[in-house]
């Protein structure tokens, strides 16, 4: 029953997709409404089949219905409801089933907000979401169908995988990750929007622009936030590894924040448009990409994929977007022409193309040696691997011009800058560099790179500072309001400009905090005997008692150490080992004591059968918390971008009295 | 069109920099992976580079020595070829439960072959084994920390 309501749902949308994207293709001359009213109710319908599906996926699992093939591969009698509801994107079917909602849900959402606008544009995004659908709802009707029936029915499963059961931010960092990942797939179809009707102009760039940013939040939050997961529970205190996983999070990460300068360029002046394009379809291959390396099985082994059908569907999929999208841009290349977009080398549109440069040499960076060990082994045979030096070597150098720019770019003016201005706005940040540059170096800083991010750091504070201060100033001379009203209403009235600033601000954190703890990091492992105490980095820690513990899907083996800093041991730490009944790889919950400073980080790395002595990995962590607060101001800045509720009604009411005079503004949402 | 060439040179050059960089780190940084036959096949180009060694560790090899942090094992293929291997370090739990239990386990070990034929180790790693079984029954009295129960009596959840 459960399994033939969910046939019903993944071939109602496979079906209605398919249709829906055919329709509207028809829909795409203007004019035919019947037909673009057609394909948006599609999008509605599969929606609805979609939310159906994911329904009926969930309710299996928490009725523990293991007659559905995934639930008896993933669920289990014993498992919390918690970690049942989200072993829906534990395994491979389920996960897919958990993208094809999202994209669904994306679709529904765009056609219904731009229901009334852009009446040119949607039908050919609305056809080019649902061929997107189509193929999610394929690969979920064939090689990836959740819902298979199993006979006999088993009494109980095994749960789903350890590693996701063991830390609740499990049921945080994937759908996060989802989220930002499917949701490019929305400004991939406005650039073919674009592409097939020939409207390349601007009208595409700002009917896209929240629907980048959205996904982009998502994006950075759930990147994050896996930095953290990996951080709380592998037990390496470490937070980011150039693992093949985390890079396929990174890479359309790279190019949407390229694409999100760029568009600026284009806004300004109408230029850049086929490199725009050409970056919204970057974004989307590599969020094909990175759910293809993730879920193919490709990276256990090159020869592994080919054994299920998902690999062979996906490299499909990413060959056709391709083909398809360079020749619609080839064919549009007469009306993709623009001129050249510099005036002058001191400007703002400078830093953006150099911005894109170091976004796109990142990218390429960090796509070959994710690539290499694949294509090494396919071609040659050879089973190979890229250290984590060559990513560091590479990447740093392009983060520290980054953070140069995230300062550099926000104080140039767009065309041409007066030399008095830029003085006028670099003369007391770089004053500052220097005295700070002198003191970083007193205090004992004397690994380069890191004096370098520091010395960067403070400059693109002060320069973004400067941003904030000038304008403030400005208005409390010009209207005599006080410092916070006067505050309040700059970085109001220009929330997307503010609101990119302060992410600029959360970035320059966040590389405080990766530059301190990596050079910083102090680590020790000490075999301690109960009642025995040891002291590392100013640290005293005395192990109490190592014991074991049962809990209802779970065994455990836990150290209690009491831990202070010098002699006083002031808190008790107990990090563990938990053994799941499916896997004999014990997965340890390392214990972690945060401070703004330092984090002080205790894994339980082994011990003796009969509990004689215990071994605890000790790392004293230095300045992690801020990479955590700099995401986290990132994220918050970026909803502050687009949190234009309030602007709206106001532009629309401006927008409405600018009509008659001249051409309508460049409106948020575009209110024409 | 002067400024247009000038920055399409700029452009090129940068290019080519960076690509120059970027495959030579990449070179540099490249560690393969290899089986103990596959590592001896080399000859003499198997000293001193930093490789992996995967395979299967011995059954009964394994000295674990606590005080002084030392750990010996023999590692082998499928060949039959085996490599010993010397490590400082902490052998993860996975690792000395297995030993402990006499049972094969799969681990790779990074770090270079020395010129005695022992295999010297800076890291060790437990294949992860994704194969799921079914479960047993938590009371299973073969566990490695069955001790720790019987001292403490059990404790239900924390």
């Amino acid at each position: 029953m459960t399994s033939t309501l969910g046939y019903i749902s993944v071939y109602g949308a496979l079906l209605l997709s398919v249709v829906g994207a055919v329709v509207g293709y028809f829909a795409i001359k203007p004019g035919d409404e019947g037909r673009a009213r057609f394909a948006r109710r599609a999008a509605y319908g599969v929606f609805g089949l979609a939310t159906l599906g994911l329904a009926v996926m969930v309710y299996a699992l928490v009725a523990h219905d293991f007659s559905v093939q995934y639930v008896a591969q993933v669920g289990s009698r014993s498992t919390p409801l918690f970690y049942t509801v989200i072993s829906l994107w534990s395994s491979l079917e389920g996960s897919i089933l958990f993208w094809g909602w999202i994209v669904a849900f994306y679709m529904a959402a765009v056609a219904y907000v731009y229901r009334d606008r852009y009446k040119e544009l949607m039908p050919a995004v609305n056809a080019t979401m649902l061929a997107v659908n189509a193929f999610f709802w394929l690969l979920l009707a064939w090689p990836a169908n959740p819902f298979v029936a199993v006979f006999p029915v088993p009494a109980d499963g095994p749960g789903p995988n350890p590693l996701l059961q063991n830390h609740p931010f499990m049921g945080l960092h994937p759908p996060l990750l989802y989220l930002g990942y499917v949701g490019m797939a929305v400004p991939f179809a406005f650039g073919i929007a674009a592409l097939v009707t020939g409207r390349v102009g601007g009208e595409w760039i700002r009917a896209v622009r929240r629907w980048v940013m959205a996904p982009w939040i998502f994006l950075t939050a759930g990147i994050v936030a896996g930095a953290w997961w990996s951080y709380e529970v592998l037990g390496w205190g470490g937070y980011w590894a150039w693992d093949p996983v985390e890079n396929a999070s990174f890479l359309p990460w790279l190019t949407a924040t390229a694409f999100l300068h760029s568009i600026m360029v284009q806004e300004r002046r109408q230029t850049l448009k086929t490199w725009n394009i050409l970056l919204v379809i970057a974004t989307f291959l590599l969020t094909l990409f990175g759910t293809f390396l993730t879920r193919s099985g490709i990276l256990a082994s090159v020869h592994a994929f080919t054994e299920g059908l998902i690999g062979p569907f996906f490299l499909g999929f990413i060959a056709l977007v391709l083909i398809v999208s360079l020749a619609l841009v080839a064919w549009r290349s007469d009306d993709l022409k623009s001129d050249p977009a510099l005036d002058s080398l001191a400007s703002r549109e400078t830093a953006f193309l150099l911005n894109n440069l170091l976004f796109v040499a990142f990218t390429f960076t960090v796509l070959l040696g994710t690539m290499y060990p694949l294509i090494a082994e396919a071609f040659r045979g050879v089973k190979v691997s890229v250290g984590a030096p060559y990513f560091n070597q590479m990447s740093v150098p392009i983060a520290l011009a980054l953070i140069f720019l995230t300062g550099v770019g926000p104080a140039l003016p767009w065309r041409r800058g007066s030399p008095e201005l830029l003085k006028k706005k670099f003369i007391v940040p770089t004053i500052a560099t220097l005295v700070a540059g002198l003191i970083f170096f007193a205090v004992g800083v004397r690994s380069f790179l890191t004096w370098l991010t520091l010395v960067l750091a403070v400059f693109a504070t002060g320069l973004i500072f400067g941003e904030f201060i000038q304008p403030v100033r400005a208005r409390i001379k010009a209207h005599g309001e006080s410092s916070g009203s006067a505050l309040k209403s700059v970085i109001g009235k220009n929330r997307r400009r503010y609101g990119g600033y302060i992410v600029h601000l959360g970035i320059v954190v966040m590389a405080v905090g990766i530059a301190l703890s990596a050079t910083y990091r102090q680590e020790v492992e000490i075999t301690l005997q109960p009642g025995e105490a040891a002291a590392f980095a100013g640290y005293t820690l005395r192990l109490d008692s190592l014991y074991a513990g049962r809990e209802p899907h779970r065994d455990f083996v836990e150290a209690a150490l009491s831990v202070g800093k010098g002699e006083r041991l002031s808190t008790v730490m107990r990090p563990r080992m938990n053994y799941y009944p499916m896997s004999q790889n014990p997965i340890g919950t390392p214990s972690v004591r945060s401070r703004p400073t330092e984090d002080f980080y205790l894994s339980l790395a082994a011990y003796a059968q009969n509990g004689a002595t215990a071994t605890v990995a000790v790392i004293v962590n230095p300045m992690v918390v801020w990479i955590w607060i700099g995401g986290g101001i990132a994220t918050l800045g970026a909803l502050f971008a687009i949190s234009t509720v309030g602007a709206v009604v106001e532009r629309r009411r401006s927008g409405a009295a600018e009509v008659r005079t001249g051409p309508a503004k460049a409106g948020v949402g575009g209110a024409d | 069109m002067n400024k247009k060439l000038t920055i399409g040179v700029g452009v090129i050059v940068v290019l080519l920099v960076f690509g120059y960089f970027a495959f030579g780190g990449l070179g540099r940084s490249l560690v393969y992976f290899w089986t103990p036959t596959e590592l001896l096949a080399e000859g003499d180009g198997a000293y001193g580079t930093s490789v992996r060694l995967g395979g299967m560790v011995v059954p009964g090899t394994v000295e674990w020595n606590a005080e002084s942090r030392e750990l010996r094992f023999a590692l082998a293929d499928e060949d039959g070829t085996t490599i010993d291997v010397f490590n400082a370090g902490i052998p993860p739990q996975m690792f000395l439960e297995a030993a402990e239990r006499r049972e094969p386990i799969g681990a790779v070990v990074e770090g270079t072959l020395t010129r005695e034929g022992t295999f010297r180790a800076t890291n060790l790693m437990v294949k992860h084994s994704e194969e799921y079984r079914a479960p047993q029954h938590s009371g299973d009295k073969t566990q490695y920390y069955r001790e720790l129960f019987e001292e403490q009596g059990a404790t239900d959840g924390s």
